[in-house]
């Protein structure tokens, strides 16, 4: 059996449900664009963040996010090319949204309607919040193990297991499956 | 906009209850009418899934906000997809009266 997708941490999705073209029959078919890929296309061309970084923040591997990115822009491409409608939908995501803490009554929240700004806690109404920084919970953390003597050593981002050498027995590692 | 307060009884005077899925009623204030509602939460004795299913009966009577002692790992997610906003408030000896004064200020 394949190995199951990791699910995808999606921290803005969009506040509409999809795009239509102007001056074509209604009845085309739609072109399905999940909402991971909504999200890569907004990481990589909307905030500019590099693949490396924008992966991390889904919480997916380098080449997942660079797969995802690639069958993004071939939708977009065809819904623009056949002058297809665009549906966000479905997807292996999960939503997130950041923590908030009011310094007057003391409670946390959060804010999922990030199209509005945020200046008063929900509770008391005060001015006085803060960010509560992201505990890095859902980090990917991938794990390489060496095939021989069983050692384990965390894998860093953008490099692969079998490029590393395990300290002990000098040979080369592999990576440890982990299902997140 | 309504919110919902997680309270351990059926009256003004009562605390907030410091679960969010088995508490015992759900105190929804309506802040354009001010007026409270307490309803009984019909999941308190599930043996599972009583998070979600607390979240589908709070998203089935139109509440924007949930105040809470504290939310499960499952609930956060579908919360988010809701757009219901979440409040943690770490204080067990607050009643649903204090709670909506907090509110209206």
């Amino acid at each position: 059996m394949a190995r199951p997708k990791r699910i995808r941490r999606v921290t803005n999705p969009p506040h509409y449900k999809g795009f239509r073209p102007i001056g074509v029959s209604e009845n085309a078919h739609p072109v399905v664009l999940n909402y991971e890929e909504y999200e890569a296309i907004r990481l990589n061309d909307f905030e500019l963040y590099n693949q490396l970084t924008a992966s991390q923040i889904m919480g997916v591997s380098r080449p997942t996010y660079t797969r995802i990115y690639e069958a993004a822009r071939r939708k977009v491409a065809q819904a623009f090319v056949n002058g297809q409608p665009i549906i966000f939908e479905g997807g292996k995501v999960y939503f997130d949204s950041d923590w908030y803490k009011c310094n007057t009554c003391g409670c946390y929240f959060n804010h999922p309607e990030k199209n509005k700004e945020l200046s008063k806690c929900a509770l008391c109404g005060s001015s006085t919040i803060g960010q509560v920084p992201d505990n890095h919970d859902h980090e990917i953390e991938d794990v390489c193990v060496c095939p021989w003597c069983g050692k384990e050593k965390i894998n860093t981002h953008g490099t692969i297991c079998l490029e590393e050498t395990c300290p002990d027995c000098n040979c080369k590692m592999i990576r440890k499956v982990n299902i997140g | 906009m309504k919110v919902a307060i997680t309270s351990t009884g059926n009256g003004p005077e009562n605390k907030i209850d410091s679960r969010f899925g088995r508490c015992s009623y759900f105190a929804i204030y309506d802040t354009e009418i001010n007026s409270t509602e307490y309803i009984p939460n019909p999941n308190k004795e599930s043996v599972e899934g009583a998070g979600p299913a607390a979240v589908e009966f709070i998203a089935s009577r139109g509440v924007k906000k949930v105040i809470s002692g504290e939310f499960g790992a499952k609930v956060k997610p579908i919360f988010d997809q809701l757009c219901i906003q979440l409040v943690v408030l770490n204080d067990p000896e607050k009643s649903i009266s204090d709670i909506i004064s907090l509110l209206n200020q």
